[in-house]
């Protein structure tokens, strides 16, 4: 009796060892394709410079980003911004601050709400996914009643207008970049648990989860050593994609005014909102941040598409 | 004067960064009317580019080049008509059948509508004439309770009846060239044999003339009046039915014959497999495409392509080092 | 077909009622209340008090929310705190503007996004094609109240093309029937009015377009690529019919289904308050009502306005999936 189990256990090791092979050629595979492709390359550079001025934007910094040296010289009067000059290339912002500083700065808030908001949106979403896809895929009418009740929560945070959900979390916790990077996660909470849990109700049905089964390998097993695995690609796809839609979105909650209330530490968001009011008499200090935001969401979604068509076997012809 | 008369076809597909794939490589045939021609050969040997290319169905993109003639009906050179007479002749004087009737079928519009838009575009048949002439079309291909499968979709149909109407929508002009692209490969064995039996009873009824591509020998013994043996995009062997199946010159024709089981064989003796797969050519410049798997290489066989030799009764094959003739099999 | 609608509303119900249960649990556990909305800073807490009492709001929950679901059973939704007004009146004025906001920006997206999607697809490389594609992204990243502030500045303050704001020319004194103005401007044959009603309409819903209209454009390329490539296109063009029929009953057809889902979702989601671009443009829509709902803590507001908000988004995706088991016969509405 149990020889025959442990022969079943082996079986079932190697089934999954063999597996994990095709995963693995799978995202080497990917990922030859994605050095090959011009979208892919010009997403990844736009972020590797984005990251870089993360990391080191304080120290190319000209000038203080909180220095209000333009009140302090008195070349702010009301109604009135410098703009360019060789001294501060891109002028001052409506405090009087450097604003080629502030945008050098800024990335680093920017790609830390981003970041953190897609890992809030993620990690929640596929738990939630994961759990409804697995009970889903094990079956059984305990299986099927807890996807159902999962799912028709998710269903619920979807007919929710996802900038209230933003809001009313703001109202919650009051305005700040905390709260913005939770209220842009929520918002993204239902997209990664159904994708996680489609893609794991269709693995559920390939031959190989057949084979494991007929092998008698336990349930539980299959789905987190088999089914788990191979349903990741789109949601992380999904997770580039999100990181774009997650600066976009940030920055639509600062212009609510549930930003950052401190402008001391420069975000991009924070900067293209303030900027609103000053747009009649200094369109770039909307401008300047706003490409920013633009182009850098486009560095996400480049890269995202592009691993889209590199990880979707559909798309591979 | 034959209906359809292809003369040095070649269809190449050039792609950036990529070698330029001669798909067709200077392939003749002609079909008289009312004739059953097979066009045989493996997947890949160019036999489905050449149908395409004779319906002007191929991708009109850079890259694409169409080379040679195919006169159809004496005056028209089907490679050279533009795009809006080419549909005109589409679907009234030549119609296709396509292999897979499952996905070659619209999924979403009834089998109805699918076979009455051609009786309305080629007949201007409308209303009640053409669902009458349509449940006609469907009787006569044998599909049970014609009135009732018109309001159908694909996917309520079984593999053979959609074939059947496909069949029926292809014929609803009583075309006077049909193209039939492995019309039976997609199907289970017994429906193959009633498709086909369907075909030729059409063909024989109403003088069509048939080009039928496959690669299954079965079908051209059963139907064909003259075999073209196709080969890396140049046809290799051609010759009527039985001289072909009596007495195949070329190595390959000869190898796809002994590739079939055969009743008659001895039970322990081997079928004869035909090395390699198609991938392993020779471009045709440098020598006879089929020499890396022939059993007949000799050194003759590289350098040059080998010429079309033809022997008696119209039999001609390409090769320098042909198979044979055997009193034995001639008898 | 009727008994999946059937069935489909009689969902709702549960939905719905689980959904009133979290709002208001969630509305509830807010801090501050109306009545620092009211008050302010400043405020005895007498007077907090008694202004909670005077709303109801000092009994136990379970009291609170077995009222709110009595009223909601005789469809009554209450008073709105801020406005002293009864929410659905303050709905029914404000939603059909957010309708014609939705509808207008729908109509662009649909209506430039399905024809440039199919023309990028049949010419897959070609200018039109890299052009659309890479328009549609930056279309995606572009922040939408950006976009609308400089849609704002260049067309209405600089070129003076379009009205910067609001939803119609008060001046104009326009009769009111539906609120929906555009609609009421047909019926009193008051042409101007309506014509006004519609020149508002124009910039708010391009702003709000823009990212349907790339998401549409993405869909139908890659809908239309797929289907391109399938084995009923080809035999319908063998059997040569005519451009307009391969076109519109082989390959659109064909090509609508994965476009209508997504068309759903996008309009469900702009029904649910364009609270950016109906800020940017003063345009009074739900959408900025149920901002200030929020911040005033205004109770009946929030839930009234939520609640026909989600009955709405169902009903639009109902409506999705009936027109889908339209289009294909392969699935079966049960």
């Amino acid at each position: 009796m149990s020889t025959k189990s442990d022969k079943v256990d082996r079986l079932g090791e190697l089934s999954a060892v063999k597996q994990d092979e095709r995963g693995v050629s799978l995202w080497a595979e990917a990922f030859r394709q994605l050095r090959r492709n011009p979208s892919a390359i010009v997403g990844a550079s736009i972020l590797l410079l984005f990251v870089i001025i993360s990391i080191i934007g304080p120290w190319l910094a000209p000038y203080s980003p909180t220095d209000t040296m333009g009140i302090r010289e008195g070349v702010i009067k009301p109604g009135l911004i410098p703009g360019p000059s060789a001294e501060h290339w891109l002028g001052y912002d409506h405090q009087g601050r450097d604003e080629f500083s502030r945008l050098l700065v800024g990335a680093r808030q920017t790609l830390l709400v981003g970041v953190i908001s897609t890992l809030i949106g993620l990690t929640i979403g596929a738990l939630i996914g994961g759990i409804a896809g697995a009970s889903a895929g094990l079956g059984g009418r305990i299986g099927r009643a807890v996807d159902g009740v999962l799912m028709r929560i998710v269903d619920m945070l979807l007919a929710l207008p996802s900038l209230l959900l933003a809001v009313s979390i703001a109202a919650l916790l009051g305005a700040s970049l905390t709260t913005v990077m939770i209220a842009v996660g929520m918002v993204s909470v239902p997209v990664f648990a159904r994708l996680l849990r489609g893609a794991m109700i269709a693995q559920s049905g390939g031959d190989y989860v057949l084979a494991a089964t007929s092998l008698g390998v336990k349930k539980s097993k299959i789905a987190f050593t088999h089914i788990l695995p191979n349903s990741l690609a789109p949601v992380i796809v999904q997770a580039t994609l999100t990181l774009a839609t997650a600066i976009i979105e940030a920055a639509a909650l600062s212009f609510l005014g549930l930003g950052n209330p401190d402008s001391s530490i420069p975000e991009w968001g924070v900067m293209l909102a303030d900027a609103q009011q000053y747009l009649g008499a200094r369109p770039g200090l909307a401008i300047y941040p706003a490409l920013g935001i633009i182009i850098t969401a486009l560095g996400f979604t480049l890269l995202g598409e592009a691993m889209r068509e590199a990880l979707d076997p559909k798309l591979r012809k | 004067m034959p209906l359809l008369d292809v003369k040095d076809l070649s269809v190449t597909f050039a792609r950036r960064g990529q070698r330029t794939v001669r798909a067709v490589d200077g392939v003749s045939f002609s079909v008289e009317a009312g004739q059953v021609v097979g066009l045989v050969g493996e997947s890949g040997c160019g036999k489905s580019v050449t149908s395409l290319a004779l319906m002007g169905l191929l991708p009109k993109k850079r890259g694409v080049t169409i080379g040679g003639s195919a006169m159809f009906a004496d005056d028209t050179d089907l490679l050279k008509t533009d795009e809006r007479s080419m549909r005109d002749i589409r679907g009234r004087d030549i119609a296709m059948i396509f292999q897979d009737p499952l996905s070659s079928l619209n999924p979403v519009v009834p089998i109805g509508v699918q076979v009455t838009e051609v009786l309305s575009r080629h007949r201007g048949m409308q209303g009640e004439a053409a669902r009458k002439e349509a449940t006609d079309l469907l009787d006569k291909v044998g599909i049970p309770d014609p009135a009732r499968r018109l309001k159908e979709y694909p996917h309520q149909l079984s593999g053979g009846m959609r074939q059947r109407a496909l069949i029926a929508m292809a014929v609803a002009c009583k075309p006077r060239l049909l193209i039939a692209d492995e019309p039976t490969t997609a199907l289970d064995v017994t429906i193959q044999a009633q498709i086909l039996e369907l075909l030729r009873g059409l063909v024989r009824e109403s003088g069509t003339a048939l080009v039928m591509i496959t690669h299954d020998l079965g079908v051209v013994a059963g139907m064909c009046d003259t075999v073209n043996v196709l080969y890396a995009g140049r046809v290799v062997e051609s010759a009527r039915r039985k001289p072909l199946f009596a007495e195949p010159r070329h190595p390959y024709t000869h190898g796809l014959l002994g590739s079939v089981p055969r009743l008659d064989s001895a039970r322990g003796e081997r079928l004869h497999a035909i090395r390699g797969s198609v991938r392993d050519v020779l471009p045709w410049p440098d020598g006879c495409a089929f020499a890396p798997r022939c059993d007949r290489r000799v050194d003759a066989c590289v350098g040059e392509p080998p010429a079309l030799v033809e022997s008696i009764h119209r039999h001609a094959y390409r090769c320098v080092n042909p198979e044979p003739v055997t009193a034995e099999v001639s008898s | 077909m009727i008994r999946f609608i059937v069935r489909r509303l009689l969902q709702l119900i549960p939905t719905l009622f689980g959904l009133s249960i979290l709002l208001f649990i969630w509305l509830r556990r807010l801090p501050g209340g109306p009545e620092t909305a009211i008050l302010g800073e400043r405020g005895t807490p007498e007077l907090r008090a008694q202004i909670r009492a005077n709303l109801g709001l000092d009994e136990p929950l379970l009291v609170q929310y077995g009222r709110f679901m009595q009223r909601m059973l005789k469809l009554d939704l209450g008073t709105s705190i801020s406005t002293k007004r009864e929410v659905t009146t303050e709905f029914l004025e404000r939603f059909p503007g957010t309708v014609e906001l939705t509808i207008t920006a729908m109509i662009i997206a649909i209506g430039v996004g399905i024809p440039l999607g199919y023309l990028a697809a049949r010419r897959r490389g070609s200018f039109l094609d890299s052009a659309s594609v890479g328009g549609s992204l930056i279309g995606i990243c572009v922040p939408v109240f950006f976009l609308a502030y400089v849609l704002k500045a260049v067309f209405s303050e600089e070129l003076h093309m379009f009205p910067s704001s609001g939803r119609q020319d008060p001046t104009l004194g326009a009769t009111r029937i539906t609120n929906f103005f555009v609609l009421d401007g047909l019926m009193t044959r008051e042409w101007d009015a309506a014509l006004d009603a519609l020149w508002h309409l124009v910039l708010p819903g391009i702003a709000l377009a823009s990212i349907p209209l790339a998401i549409i454009v993405r869909i139908t390329r890659a809908s239309v690529l797929e289907v391109l490539s399938e084995d009923y296109v080809r035999t319908a063009q063998s059997k040569g019919l005519s451009e307009r029929t391969v076109r519109g009953r082989h390959i659109l057809r064909n090509a609508m289904l994965p476009i209508v889902t997504v068309i759903g979702l996008l309009t469900g989601g702009l029904l649910s308050g364009a609270v950016l671009t109906e800020t940017v443009f003063a345009f009074s829509g739900i959408g900025a009502f149920l901002y200030e709902a929020i911040a005033n803590r205004d109770y009946p507001v929030l839930m009234g306005f939520i609640m026909i908000i989600a009955v709405f988004y169902v009903l639009v995706n109902l409506l999705v999936d009936v027109s889908y088991s339209l289009i294909d016969p392969r699935v079966r509405v049960r």
